[in-house]
Formats: structure tokens, sequence, C-alpha cells
């Protein structure tokens, strides 16, 4: 039994059987990486490409990793320095691509959809990792991993995710994949970080952090971005550190602990203090680790079905 | 020796001058002779048997790209009206989006003369000029003699004048040639960086939205302009509910404005946007179900004047790049006939003859381009098989380009020819 489809396009629709699988498989991998020796043969004689049209050190590596671990020959392509900065179209790239037999391609790029455009021109297997504010699967699979390892299940947690919604691949496969899990979701976030009809998707919407804390049992914490402020979307990343950020003193208001997940990298003081960061609740080292389990699970799972 | 046709047994059908019923039509050297019930032929005359099929005053739209000057790798003068005349236009409006844009008698020139020459002129091609050089609002192009050259409206395009007082005094300018001002409405302020229709779709996919105010927000400042200038206004593509409701207020309060929407608009929401398809990217974006159900009210209850294709010719390189990369616009003038037939007419929204001014009556009237018919008057006609199932194939398309989201689909009518300057086409 393998996945319900060839490609990982994102998670607005997988079958909460395909989440469980990905998971479940994803317990194996983990116990792969704390061997002395964490190589396995599944995917040896595979050929998988990185196609990174987006500049990412964190997501390519831990996806390169995962991809070693498995045995894979690696190819790694960036924009800069590559044929698309001469003007070739993310077609023929594809076109070159599909001629020299790869297995698989990871892509990020930062337009939505382009996975998909992707699995209209090529043979392999299509692995989004990251299309613009779209879809970010492999993210919010190991957020959610690192929220079952913690939590025993998904089923009824209360999980808030704080800042840039609008903006957010990260926030969108969260509350996709969350949702078909059981969970209870919120957002939080200024007004016009919130995208328009938000609550169609079943999450509930908040704009005071303080109301959320005695609510929830974990915080997706997003990174804000600084180009965001010049865009007028908010004031000054002073008030938004006052007003959304997530400190020890207001995590102390609250009766109960809460675990605090972000997906890196940190504006330390702005969207999550230092302390909390690196205090005893924060999950933020372990979701690196189970990043490179999760995405070794999709892909054993995408490889042995192709 | 004069070239003699018998359009035998056709439904005429013409709004301006009330008249549906069966009859037949003798053209002799492109004029016709008679007009009657049971025409019988004369010698060495052509018969045409028309029964079942509409004949009606030719169709005109007056909204198109033909890219020529500047762009003729996705279309030029000569094939776009070719796929004008296979889609049943008599007549195109052509806007100033060119390279140079449309800002200068010579070009105005050009553009017409051009469409006199090519495809033996069947098809005219009405230029449409820049409300201001180069359309990019800061100085008023020579309306006078864009109009005096044959320029039939004025409009910036998809640059809309965005800047109040820049309008206000192309409207009065125009206003005294009595063209109206075309406004692609959509304040770019607040339309910045869309690629689709602001709402829960584009929250779902996490693309950029254009919002339906910027549209509407655009039109407002635009009534009040037109009433105060009183001056004549049109607005190009309408595509949201708010729109239909604006136009349809200051109709009452009797401004002189008037409206078009595309064919996509009244079919295709922006659950299309879903496949990432380039193909349903065009601007004023597709909207929602509730935006396409005003549009059909408001085309049944006269809010909305003309039906136009916002025909965008686009290259297969332009469009298959990725979603935010792509360009505007699909192809239209080959559809257009048989998706208000199959959208409106079929399901009861608009009648035929309701069909009839909108792509012929109204527009023309607009453009100050109005034809009678009648016996002695030139033969102006497009016809149209109301029953005739098809599919649309892009690849049979006569336009250069093929960028059209309604390939495959199955459509009820089409035109199936135009007759016009003595000349004829069947399509078959």
């Amino acid at each position: 039994m393998g996945l319900s489809s060839r490609h990982l396009l994102g998670l607005d629709g997988m079958p909460k059987s395909d989440i469980e699988m990905i998971l479940d498989a994803a317990v194996s991998f983990k116990e792969i990486l704390g061997r002395p020796i964490k190589k396995v043969p599944t995917l040896q004689g595979k050929t998988i490409v990185n196609l990174f049209f987006e500049n990412s050190t964190r997501t390519r590596i831990s996806f390169e990793l995962a991809e070693r671990r498995l045995s894979a020959d690696v190819v790694n392509f960036s924009a800069s320095g590559s044929s698309v900065s001469k003007g070739e179209t993310l077609k023929d790239t594809a076109r070159n691509i599909e001629a020299m037999k790869i297995d698989m391609v990871v892509i990020r790029h930062n337009a939505a959809g382009t996975p998909h455009f992707l699995t209209r021109v090529v043979q392999a297997a299509v692995l989004n990792a990251g299309d613009g504010c779209h879809e970010h699967p492999t993210q919010a699979l190991l957020d959610m991993y690192t929220l079952k390892e913690k939590f025993g299940t998904l089923e009824g947690l209360r999980v808030c995710i704080v800042g840039d919604i609008s903006h957010s691949r990260v926030a969108r496969s969260n509350i996709y994949g969350l949702k078909t899990m059981g969970a209870k979701v919120s957002v939080c976030g200024p007004a016009t970080l919130i995208p328009k009809e938000i609550e169609k998707l079943g999450v509930t919407v908040y704009h005071r952090i303080d109301d959320v804390l005695p609510n929830v049992d974990a915080l997706n914490v997003l990174r804000i971005q600084m180009e965001r402020q010049s865009g007028g979307l908010f004031p000054s990343l002073r008030e938004y550190h006052r007003f959304f950020g997530v400190t020890k003193e207001r995590l102390d208001r609250v009766d109960h602990p809460i675990t605090i997940m972000h997906p890196g990298p940190i504006n330390r003081d702005v969207e999550l203090s230092a302390d909390v960061a690196d205090g005893p609740h924060s999950v933020i080292l372990d979701q690196v680790l189970n990043g490179v389990a999760v995405r070794m699970s999709v892909l054993y799972l995408l490889g042995a079905a192709n | 020796m004069a070239k003699k046709y018998l359009l035998k047994g056709p439904r005429f059908i013409d709004p301006s001058s009330g008249t549906d019923a069966v009859l037949d039509f003798l053209i002799v050297d492109g004029a016709i002779e008679s007009m009657k019930p049971s025409l019988s032929a004369p010698n060495s005359c052509e018969v045409i048997d028309m029964k079942g099929k509409i004949v009606a005053p030719g169709f005109i739209d007056m909204h198109v790209h033909l890219r020529e000057p500047g762009f003729e790798h996705k279309e030029t003068i000569e094939t776009g009206t070719r796929s004008a005349a296979y889609g049943g236009f008599t007549a195109v409006c052509c806007m100033p989006n060119t390279n140079p844009a449309i800002d200068d008698e010579s070009i105005v020139r050009f553009v017409h003369s051009q469409g006199e020459t090519v495809n033996d002129g069947i098809v005219e091609v009405h230029p449409i000029g820049a409300v201001t050089k180069g359309r990019i609002g800061k100085e008023l192009s020579p309306i006078a003699e864009l109009v005096q050259a044959g320029a039939v409206g004025l409009s910036d395009d998809g640059a809309p004048v965005y800047d109040a007082e820049m309008m206000r005094r192309g409207l009065e300018y125009a206003g005294m040639y009595g063209v109206p001002v075309i406004q692609h409405c959509e304040e770019p302020s607040l339309a910045h960086g869309g690629v689709m229709n602001e709402g829960f779709v584009a929250t779902e996919l996490g693309l950029p939205g254009i919002p339906s105010i910027a549209e509407e927000i655009m039109i407002a400042r635009d009534i009040l302009l037109t009433e105060y200038t009183r001056s004549r206004y049109h607005v190009a593509h309408m595509s949201t509910q708010g729109a239909v409701t604006l136009v349809r207020e200051a109709k009452k309060r009797g401004v002189s404005i008037t409206s078009e929407v595309t064919p996509h608009h009244f079919t295709l929401t922006d659950e299309l946007v879903r496949t990432f398809d380039t193909n349903s990217k065009m601007n004023p974006p597709l909207r929602t179900a509730a935006d396409v159900e005003a549009i059909k009210e408001g085309l049944r209850d006269g809010t909305v004047d003309v039906i136009a294709s916002d025909h965008a010719p686009h290259s297969l390189d332009e469009k298959e790049v990725d979603y935010l990369q792509a360009p505007f616009g699909i192809v239209g003038l080959e559809t257009s006939i048989g998706l208000a037939i199959t959208e409106l007419v079929d399901r009861g929204i608009i009648t035929i003859s309701q069909l009839v001014e909108k792509f012929s009556t109204n527009p023309r009237k607009i453009i100050g381009r109005s034809i009678a018919i009648r016996e002695g008057s030139p033969a102006n006609f497009t016809f149209i098989d109301p029953e005739i199932r098809w599919k649309v194939d892009t690849s049979l398309f006569k336009s250069k380009s093929k960028n059209s989201p309604f390939h495959g689909r199955t459509l009820k009518g089409k035109a199936v020819g135009i007759f016009n300057r003595g000349k004829m086409l069947l399509v078959h």
C-alpha cells in the first residue's frame, strides 16, 4: 500500500490515511537517524534533483540529507548561476531534466502552482518544497509529526498559527493537514496579514495574542518578513513585537504549558523572544531533526511507488 | 457582371427596426436589392440555403487587441481580423496598447488602412485611440486629431487613467467630439501585484488578489466625473456585482454611461484558477459565482449593453510560465458567440434578439457606426446557426494565438458566416 498520489503537491485534499502513513513511516526513519550508521539503501539507483528557484538553505539541506541517507543520487540545481538567469523558461528547464532521466524532482519556486505545472511536463514524481505562498507540505508534515510525538495524537489538539498568514505557505499547509487530522486550528495576526475569508477553512481568527494563549496547546510562530513593513502591512517590528510577539511574560500569565514551534529562521525578539525560543517548551530543534525523518518517509513512499 | 446572392429562408433579427421574420435577401454587388419572403432567384445567382439559420446586422467586437504594430508574434491585423471573420464579426474595435501606442493620427491611419487591405477588408477595423500620450496618464493625446483620423473611442486600456484630473480632462475633450472614453476600471493602488480575484480561492491558493473594490472604486469615481462633465463613458469588461449595481444606478439617474462584459466573465469563476492553468489569468480576473449571477442579471435587464471578447492573444511561450509571470488575457473572437448562445440564450437569460442588440445594435451605436438593414443599403450581416453543437479546438483557431481556457468545451450555436463589403465568408 502506497500513497494515493504519485506526487506530493500539497496537503489540501490529502486523505487522512496518507498523512498517517507518512507520519507512521517517519517513526522508523527517525530511529535510523539515531543509529551510528545513518544510511539505508532504500533509494539506491534513484536519481533526485533538488530544483530550487528560490533561496533556501534549511529546506534544501534537509531534503538533501534525507535523500543521501536513503542512498539516492542527488543533483542540486539552484536558480542563481543557472540557465534560468539566462532566460531559459521553466518548461525548458523541466524538459532538460526529463531528458536526463531523473526519477524525482524536489521543487521550490516563488510562484504558487509551479509544482503542479511541472507534473504536466515531466514524468518524474514531483515533491513540492514550497510554492509561493501556497503550500509547503513537508514543513506541515514535520510540524504535525513533532506535535504528535509530543502529544500522542493530533485529534482535538488546539494549535494556533501566529503571524503573517497571508504570505505563509507553512500556515496553509498546516491548516489543511491539521484540520484533516482533527485538530482545532486558529490563526492570530494583524488584520492586514490575515487573508480574506480564511474562516471558511474552519479556523478561528484572533487579533490579540493574549486571547489565544489560554485556549491553545501549541503555537506555530511564523517568521515575520521585513519587507511586509515597507509594503505598508504593519507599522513597525517594534510594535509587532509588543502586540504579537510571543514572550515569556505572556506565556507565564497562562496556567498551562504551551508548546512552541517555529519553521525558522527565527527573528529573535521580533515574533519570538529569545528565552521562549530556547525555553523548556520549545520544540524548534526537534522540528529540524524530524524534518529529515519526515522527508525520508515521503521520499521512500513516493520512490517506492514510482 | 454583378455578383448576386440569394439568402434563402433565414430568420432575420434586427432589433433596431424591431424586425424578427423569415425573409429572403437578394444581394447584388454587395447591396440589398430586395428583402422579402419567398424571393425567387434571378439568373446567375448563388443561392444559399439558410433555413434554420439566423441573419443579423453585422456583429462588432468592440474590445479586441490586434497587437500590431509592435507585438506581431502574438497577432497581426491580418490574423486578428481573420479570427474575427471566422468568429462571426464584420467589424472590430482595436485597443491602443500597441507599440507604439495608438496615440498619434499616423498610427490610427496605419491600423485602419491595414484593416482595409488584409482579408479583402471583409472585417472593418476601427481603432480606439489613447486618452493620454503613451498611455501613461500624464498628458492628453491629440484627441481631436485621433478622432478626425478615425478613432471611434478613447482608452488607455490596461493602464487606466488613474489621475482624476486627467480623466476629467479626457472626458471633456472626448465629449466635444461625441466619442466615449472607455475605461479599464482598476484602481492601481488597490490592484497592485494581484493575479486573480481576491477572495476565498486566492486565500486557499496563496496567490495575490485583485479586490472587487479596485474595479468598483474607479467606476464610482468615473461616474461622478462623467456626470460632472456631461460627457460619455463606457465601462470595459465589467466583472463584479458591485460594478453592475453602480452602473445600473447611474443609468437610472440619466448618466451617459454604457457597459460591456466578456463571455469569460459570464461563464467562468475563479474556481478555474485552482488548475493553475495560466489561461485562467486575465484582467479583470475571473470572479465569484455571485458576480457571474449579477452580470447575467445586468445582461438581462439592460444594465450591460455590450458583449465584447477582450480578445488578448499571447504566444504559447509567453503563457507557459509560472502563474505570477504569465501575462493577463485570453483569445476570444472565435468562441464569443458560441458562449453567449450557450450560456445566455439557451439558459433563458436573454433572448436571441437581445443577443443581437449586445453584439451589434448597441456597440455600433456607442462607437457611432450604426447600420441600417433595408433595401438599397449595403449588406452587412452575421449568419448564425443557433442549434449546432461543436467542440472548441484551439488548433483550428485562425488567430495566431491559442490561449483559450475553452479548449475542448462543447458549445451550442456558432457563427456560420459573414457578409460585408460585397464579400461573403461561409464557415463550416
